[in-house]
């Protein structure tokens, strides 16, 4: 069955890594739906939050390939019941349409946005959300013209009462005492 | 875990490239295979100043030398390097380091890069080395640094030979080779998030005894796995323990000499008959340090369903990569087998390994006598290394190229040592023989080395006859001669009702060809000079290349068809 899954990788910070992770999704022709890296709460480690819709069995599969880069230190896959996920969305709309207009102040209070700047010519509208939540604010917004808009991809945590990769950590620090 | 060992040159400050030779020496490489060029000449000059410690092998072309470190890896066991220049240098190395991926060699490549202000900038000789070879390399690293040369060489190695080993690509920047630095080597022993020996699983182990325990029809299938981890001694005493009959793939051949009572042949496409059948009649299939391949599996929704499968395996994302297991034991083999045998129970199966005999018999009737002992007038290239096999009597080194000889060779050949069957598995690289031997004979001075080779294959690296020449290597070189490409037109045939599209060639006199080499040749046309030519060739003190004329249009049998399963073997040679 394909569903949404979200793959979080723990890496070194190393040129071409990210090129070393991509490869294996387009030699295996799976899309990437997001990518998003940045640094871990761990000093020096990486994190790479990729979603992908594809079966349990291929995303198996290719964290099976992402775990043996050499510079990969862990990756795990997680259905979206096992995750806390957000994405980020920024609108850029004209200021006199949102001047014109009576619904706005309703419409950011019923889709918890906030406004981030405020020019003459422009406003800054800042929302956080699923992705099916900041694409209803896109579309609520279009009718005042919508100049940008951009989004993040995903970010991740889990369910799961335990740190899945500071237990990882530990365990490599006794399997190299152990050696 | 081995010490460090550590060499600190700080009273003398020296160059990049003098650093990449004393790591190399460090990292105890005695040969390096390779072809010259721009961006890599400081490496080269300083070459010279190691003569005493570090061979060089010059050959024709890098793909020779990589297939060369390629086939000094697999006999020896160690790891080959091998180096080029940029751009087109490293470009030619990549089909070989393809191949070594795919059939896991341990191998260093060397690379030089333009100097790093102009990377990037589309410089003469130069490509994205890093880029390309990324797919096809275990790690590739570039080096823009002297001071970062002794711990990336370091680095290396130990990626590629620990694990499941792989090759390593090091592009260094001409610039960082001219670099000054203090040297100090350290050799490598632990890369964070690394871990190339997963953890044992005792519990699956025994686990995996327990259901061995209650087989009726047990089934092993061994592949190179049980040679990369030098373990042949305990698989040996796990399958005389067991009393398991065992087959193996084609590059898992040497692991188990050819004669043993429990070997009973060779998996796959064109394996022999018992082997393919039983794999589906089997109730535990327990597989050894292989990889489920499409070409030894054929479909795999026909492929042994019945069976419990065992999977015992170094590499974690092998496992459930095309079957999954009933039970996976991961970890070197080295480790496990013996941990197996111990829990196993002393067992014969003589009704079971009688019912493959009997499928046997079938085999030699309709396919393997008419191959090794023909009536017709043509010679086959079963009757050649029949031939080939008394003389050399299990002996020898086999290094093969890629085609229908290839299987003959893995069908036919006789062995009774490990490492000593060489030849392209996963990639099918057609070129390969040759420079592989090469490789192979420098690695085992000591040891008969014979490279069977079709006319498509020789004549895509055929330059390497000037290495040989040059570097007096005593390779012999058998040629199995149909004018064909045989196994193209063989599916051509089967397949594609006979159009033989663009697959006969026109061959040179390959006997002048390799006289204006300098090496000796002979060519056998008949059945009654085949047997005295051999012995001529293998008699020979230097290289020879002995071109023998083969029936055109003979097919190797049995087969898998493509996309069939695997007891929809046919043996296909009825009425012949």
């Amino acid at each position: 069955m394909i569903q949404t899954y979200t793959i979080t990788a723990f890496s070194e910070n190393h040129i071409g890594l990210l090129n070393r992770i991509t490869i294996i999704f387009t030699r295996r022709h799976v899309n990437i739906e997001s990518l998003t890296v940045s640094e871990s709460a761990i000093p020096g480690i990486h994190k790479f939050t990729i979603v992908v819709k594809e079966t349990k069995e291929k995303v198996e599969k290719v964290v099976r390939q992402i775990e043996k880069l050499v510079e990969v230190l862990k990756a795990f896959y997680h259905p979206d019941e096992e995750v806390i996920h957000q994405e980020i969305a920024l609108y850029k709309v004209p200021t006199e349409a949102l001047l014109e207009s009576t619904t706005l102040e309703t419409t950011i209070r019923k889709h918890n946005a906030r406004i981030l700047e405020v020019t003459n010519e422009y406003t800054v509208i800042e929302k956080t959300g699923h992705k099916e939540e900041t694409q209803e604010l896109f579309e609520q917004l279009s009718k005042y013209g919508v100049k940008q808009f951009t989004r993040s991809g995903r970010i991740a945590i889990t369910k799961l009462s335990q740190e899945l990769f500071s237990n990882f950590l530990q365990a490599i620090d006794e399997e190299q005492s152990n050696n | 875990m081995t010490p460090d060992t550590i060499i600190k040159t700080t009273t003398k400050t020296i160059t990049g490239s003098e650093a990449l030779l004393e790591s190399l020496i460090q990292e105890n490489t005695e040969i390096i295979f390779g072809y010259p060029g721009g961006a890599i000449m400081p490496v080269y000059d300083s070459l010279m100043n190691h003569t005493d410690k570090i061979r060089h092998l010059l050959t024709r072309h890098e793909q020779g030398a990589v297939h060369a470190a390629q086939g000094y890896a697999r006999v020896t066991g160690k790891t080959g390097v091998c180096m080029a220049t940029s751009g087109p240098g490293a470009t030619n190395l990549i089909t070989g380091l393809a191949d070594a991926m795919m059939d896991s060699t341990p191998i260093v490549a060397i690379t030089g890069q333009v100097i790093s202000p102009l990377l990037g900038t589309d410089a003469f000789q130069e490509t994205d080395v890093i880029g390309i070879s990324m797919p096809v390399t275990k790690w590739n690293f570039l080096i823009t640094k002297a001071e970062d040369i002794p711990s990336v060489i370091a680095k290396a190695f130990y990626i590629a030979r620990t694990g499941r080993p792989g090759p390593v690509l090091i592009d260094i920047a001409k610039d960082a080779q001219f670099g000054k630095l203090d040297f100090e080597y350290k050799k490598c022993s632990y890369i964070r998030g690394y871990l190339p020996w997963p953890k044992v699983n005792e519990k699956a182990v025994k686990q995996a005894a327990d259901l061995i325990n209650k087989a009726e029809k047990p089934y092993i299938l061994f592949g190179q796995g049980v040679t990369l981890a030098g373990a042949e001694e305990e698989f040996k005493q796990f399958i005389e323990k067991s009393g398991i009959p065992a087959a193996w793939t084609i590059l898992g051949v040497s692991a188990l000499p050819t004669g043993h009572p429990q070997n009973m042949g060779m998996l796959g496409m064109h394996g022999n008959y018992a082997t393919n059948i039983m794999t589906n009649e089997c109730d535990v299939l327990i597989a050894i340090g292989m990889r489920f391949d499409d070409r030894v599996t054929g479909n795999l929704d026909k492929y042994a369903r019945q069976a419990k499968i065992i999977h015992m395996e170094i590499d974690p994302a092998e496992i459930y990569k095309n079957i999954k297991p009933d039970i996976a034991v991961t970890g070197n083999v080295k480790k496990t087998l013996p941990l197996l045998t111990r829990h196993v129970q002393e067992r014969k199966f003589d009704g079971w390994i009688a019912e493959f005999k009997e499928l046997d018999k079938k085999e030699h009737y309709e396919v393997i006598s008419q191959d090794l002992y023909p009536k017709k007038p043509g010679l086959t290239m079963g009757e050649v290394i029949r031939l080939m096999n008394e003389k050399t009597k299990g002996e020898a080194i086999i290094v093969t190229d890629v085609g229908q000889h290839q299987m003959f060779a893995s069908r036919y050949i006789k062995l009774n040592h490990p490492r000593s069957f060489v030849t392209s598995g996963g990639l099918g690289t057609m070129g390969f023989g040759v420079p592989t031997a090469m490789g192979a004979q420098v690695g085992k001075p000591d040891r008969q080395v014979i490279a069977i080779v079709g006319d498509g294959g020789l004549q895509m690296t055929i330059q390497e006859l000037g290495t040989i020449k040059q570097s007096e290597i005593p390779v012999k070189i058998l040629l199995l001669n149909n004018n064909y490409l045989g196994m193209v037109r063989q599916w051509q045939e089967m397949f594609f009702d006979k159009r033989y599209s663009q697959t006969y060639l026109m061959n040179p006199d390959f006997i002048k060809v390799a006289e204006g080499f300098g090496i000796k040749g002979r060519k056998v046309l008949e059945r009654p000079e085949l047997k005295e030519a051999i012995e001529e060739m293998l008699d020979y003190k230097g290289s020879y290349l002995l071109d023998v004329s083969i029936e055109k249009e003979d097919n190797v049998f049995p087969m898998v068809p493509a996309g069939a399963g695997v007891s929809e073997i046919i043996l296909g040679k009825e009425n012949k």
